[in-house]
């Protein structure tokens, strides 16, 4: 095969697994939830309810596509787009396993963080062009939230990018064949595991739309598929970190015995698993307890660690 | 802060001696209820007098009402009135309630305000106007405050027609939809509310009456600054009924069922104060059996509310879990309601002198298993939603009243409880047997939210403690008194002989007659005092029926507690409040 042919086999093959992964997750979520809430979940449509999604998408693209008319019309409907795509283009840096990946960049990592960055316009954006109370309330929260959080996101993946001494994320996992950077990442790791959720803005931290306050927040004028977009674009998130902390923390595709890209799955899968716990348990904290707790805790604390770990490899 | 009515002037005497005796005439009514007739210019004074100036005074203003008396015949030596002006009054220390009328006429019938010397006389007083006509002089602010903003009359006189049938057809064409909208939109001048401060506006956000987090039809306007509450409005009335004007063309008996839908998650219960009330007008003694099936059915509701209070207050928090699991307890409570009384959340199973029917065989068995069932699920619900760091951070400190304001309020339950007073009605005026029961009575001492919940878990277990008395000392004999009055009539009398046939025949027919006077009877429900004030004109319906909620005074308060918090903040407000819509509007 030539090298064209190959790139876009593995575009689209990456493409459609992620979708996939993205739908069977909201599957995933809601069963392992309902289990953990004495619920059943859907159990309904196909067998164990698997095909409760394809009813869902099929539903959503049939809804009216309302947009409201005190809207920001351009901007209202590019809100939503902006968010799946710079989700969807975070994974091409992704290294599946050694030889799979769209793209190697050497920038891998900034490329990620910059991506994510995108993401806050899209909720941002979206808040505001709704011209309503609550979105403004929910895009004015989300604004605040993620981009303090991503702050200490970055911060906290400096201890790694000194470590590996390379932002390629190919380069990362290689340099963890010896010993995941968990272990003398630890602080570096609990720092971006919760800057993650916040990013992703996932209970607890879902502010931005905390539904028992502000209805849906940022997203409470969109309907449809507009409204579906922001909805895949959570579910990217949470399946993108996921694969940045297996990448980063976990040794990505290392591992004994099986294949590398069923090691990557395993991690992966429990990370995700993790978030939907997050949402099983935990309350909400207040606007400014979040704040407080990200500028006088969080950011700190991946100062710290950029500090003891550049003394480290001074001393070396 | 026992009672000792022993040691202290009684009222009556105190007030003779301030105003002279010719100043008052008293009624006798079924409640035993010190019941004095006062003229409209010196009721402010009387009032002062005793909730200022009297030693033991009579703090709480627990009721304020009125009465529509123009067609009613059996007045026996009341002064002559058109419309009466109720107040009543409750003082701790004297554990004594005291009722002040005042007779009204002309029109429209107008009086002075008491807001000032009651803050919770506000809403009471928009509601008399609201429902009579009633003009209250000086009031800040009287609008009308169930009724939407466009109606015309004051649906609860006599002359106001009480059915759909009466009215017409109905229509609404454009222009009175229009017209509707507009009354509805939130003008911040007219609530006293400054649009901006310094060149900057405030947001005035809508929360309600469709929200998620306000659990019910209610609105709340919230004046804010960023994301901290400069002020709030509620707005109630979106749930109103008309359950007060129902009574009044429902009989004694079948009225029952509309009282499980004031308070509609504490089901039964609500029936309780009613049926007391009319046990007491009628002189009815329910046996024993019935008063403790009453008991247990009683705290099996309470039990089903504050597990719908905890859930939903995590919820509000942003907490998920907790609510499914609460409703699932729930779920287990109605299985045994189902099993007692055929229905889950309202039953409408008390009788006027009993119960429906006679607890069916293995009921012990099920009451049981649920003893056994929720102690363990209680403690786990310590740990992931009381113990929980985040919850406490958002709900400690938030939403604190002290002891004076919730007195000042008109707070009943455990929001008086939280602020560390331990009035409990079951204790301090014992209903139903609850004499015979031990239990204790939790408290807590800041009255914030978190308070609120800690006194409700508590309760939790001490209804596990009652119900759990229940079985053990179920006594046995008849479910239903066999006073004449009791419903429905027992049909072993009939079939005797003519006279038999005829009186069973109408008291199906019509229902009871009850005996002309007027009683007030008040229970602690799980969110606080819910009384029934009724006046029977010697008819098969009430003349009047007041029902007092507890809701409608907690939720009057709201603005006091939401300035200077976060929005966030007032969702945990609302949420430890309680309260049922359904509770505040009737």
């Amino acid at each position: 095969m030539t090298e064209p042919w190959r790139s876009l086999v593995v575009i689209v093959g990456v493409l459609a697994i992620a979708l996939l992964v993205i739908m069977a997750q909201v599957w995933l979520e809601r069963r392992i939830i309902a289990r953990w809430q004495d619920r059943r979940g859907p159990n309904r449509v196909g067998p164990f309810g698997l095909l409760q999604l394809i009813a869902d998408v099929i539903k959503l693209f049939t809804k009216e596509d309302w947009t409201p008319p005190f809207a920001d019309r351009p901007v209202f409907v590019l809100a939503p787009a902006v968010v799946m795509t710079a989700g969807m283009m975070s994974f091409a840096v992704i290294p599946f396993a050694p030889t799979i990946g769209i793209v190697d960049l050497n920038i891998g990592l900034l490329f990620f963080l910059a991506m994510s960055s995108m993401g806050v316009y899209s909720v941002v954006l979206g808040g505001w062009a709704s011209n309503s109370k609550y979105s403004l309330l929910g895009g004015m929260r989300a604004a605040a939230q993620m981009l303090s959080y991503e702050v200490f996101m970055g911060l906290s993946l400096a201890g790694v990018v000194a470590l590996a001494g390379s932002f390629s994320l190919r380069d990362i996992v290689e340099a963890q064949r010896h010993g995941w950077f968990i272990v003398p990442q630890a602080l570096g790791f609990v720092v971006f595991l919760i800057a993650g959720i916040a990013e992703t803005h996932r209970l607890p931290f879902d502010l931005p739309e905390a539904e028992s306050e502000l209805v849906a927040g940022y997203h409470t004028e969109y309907s449809s598929m507009k409204f579906g977009m922001f909805f895949v674009g959570e579910y990217v998130g949470i399946a993108l970190v996921s694969a940045m902390i297996t990448t980063l923390f976990l040794g990505g595709w290392l591992g004994p015995w099986l294949p590398p890209l069923a090691w990557f799955g395993i991690k992966t899968f429990f990370f995700m698993c993790f978030f939907y716990l997050m949402r099983g348990s935990l309350p909400r904290p207040r606007y400014d307890q979040l704040m407080a707790y990200g500028w006088k805790l969080m950011l700190p604390l991946a100062m710290l660690n950029l500090l003891v770990t550049g003394a480290f490899l001074a001393a070396r | 802060m026992e009672p000792t009515p022993s040691q202290t002037l009684p009222v009556r005497d105190a007030l003779a001696r301030r105003f002279g005796d010719a100043a008052f005439v008293a009624q006798e009514t079924r409640d035993s209820v010190i019941t004095l007739w006062v003229a409209a210019e010196q009721a402010r004074d009387v009032l002062r007098f005793v909730k200022q100036e009297i030693p033991q005074p009579f703090a709480m203003l627990y009721d304020l009402t009125a009465i529509d008396e123009r067609t009613r015949t059996r007045r026996d030596g009341q002064p002559a009135s058109d419309f009466t002006v109720v107040y009543h009054l409750l003082s701790f220390e004297r554990n004594e309630d005291l009722r002040l009328k005042v007779a009204l006429s002309g029109e429209p019938p107008k009086l002075r305000t008491i807001t000032d010397l009651w803050p919770s006389a506000n809403w009471y007083e928009r509601e008399a106007w609201d429902m009579f006509g009633i003009t209250f002089e000086g009031h800040p602010h009287l609008r009308r405050i169930l009724m939407p903003p466009t109606w015309t009359g004051h649906p609860l006189r006599k002359d106001h027609p009480a059915r759909a049938t009466e009215l017409g057809p109905f229509s609404l064409p454009d222009d009175k939809w229009m017209a509707e909208e507009e009354a509805l939109r939130f003008k911040p001048e007219e609530w006293g509310f400054a649009t901006g401060s310094g060149g900057e506006d405030y947001l005035f956000l809508n929360l309600g009456p469709q929200h998620l987090g306000t659990h019910g039809l209610l609105r709340l306007v919230l004046q804010i600054d960023g994301e901290e509450v400069v002020n709030a409005a509620p707005d109630i009335g979106f749930h109103h009924r008309g359950a007060e004007k129902m009574a009044e063309r429902q009989t004694w008996h079948t009225y029952i069922p509309y009282t499980d839908r004031i308070d509609y998650l504490g089901g039964a219960m609500n029936n309780l104060s009613y049926v007391l009330a009319v046990e007491k007008l009628a002189g009815i003694e329910a046996p024993d059996r019935a008063k403790v099936v009453r008991v247990m059915i009683a705290e099996l509701f309470r039990l089903a509310s504050h597990l719908i209070f905890f859930g939903t207050l995590a919820q509000d928090i942003g907490s998920l879990s907790p609510l499914f699991y609460t409703f699932n307890d729930r779920e287990r409570i109605f299985g045994i309601i189902e099993a007692i009384c055929g229905g889950r959340m309202h039953p409408s199973w008390f009788r006027i002198g009993g119960v429906a029917h006679d607890l069916p065989r293995g009921w012990d068995g099920l009451v049981r298993d649920f003893l056994a069932y929720l102690p363990p699920r209680l403690k786990d619900y310590d740990k992931i939603v009381m113990r929980n760091a985040v919850f406490k951070k958002r709900t400690q400190g938030i939403g604190e009243f002290t002891r004076d304001e919730a007195i000042d309020w008109g707070v009943t339950g455990p929001g008086l409880r939280a602020t560390g007073m331990a009035w409990d009605f079951r204790k301090r005026r014992p209903y139903s047997g609850y004499e015979l029961f031990e239990f204790d009575v939790p408290t807590a001492t800041r009255g914030d939210c978190y308070d609120r919940a800690v006194v409700r878990v508590a309760e939790m277990r001490q209804s596990l403690r009652i119900i759990e008395q229940c079985v053990r000392n179920m006594p046995a004999g008849p479910y239903i008194s066999d006073h004449p009055l009791a419903t429905p009539p027992r049909k072993e009398r009939t079939l005797q002989d003519i006279e038999t046939l005829i009186t069973h025949f109408l008291s199906v027919s019509w229902g009871p007659v009850i005996p002309a006077g007027e009683a007030h009877v008040g229970i602690e429900a799980s969110k606080g005092d819910h009384g029934y004030y009724l006046i029977s004109d010697g008819g098969a319906l009430a003349y009047r029926c007041r029902i007092r909620t507890p809701s409608f005074a907690h939720v009057q308060m709201l603005p006091l507690l939401c300035k200077g918090m976060m929005v966030s903040d007032v969702l945990a407000i609302l949420g430890s409040m309680d309260y049922v819509l359904a509770d505040i509007d009737r």
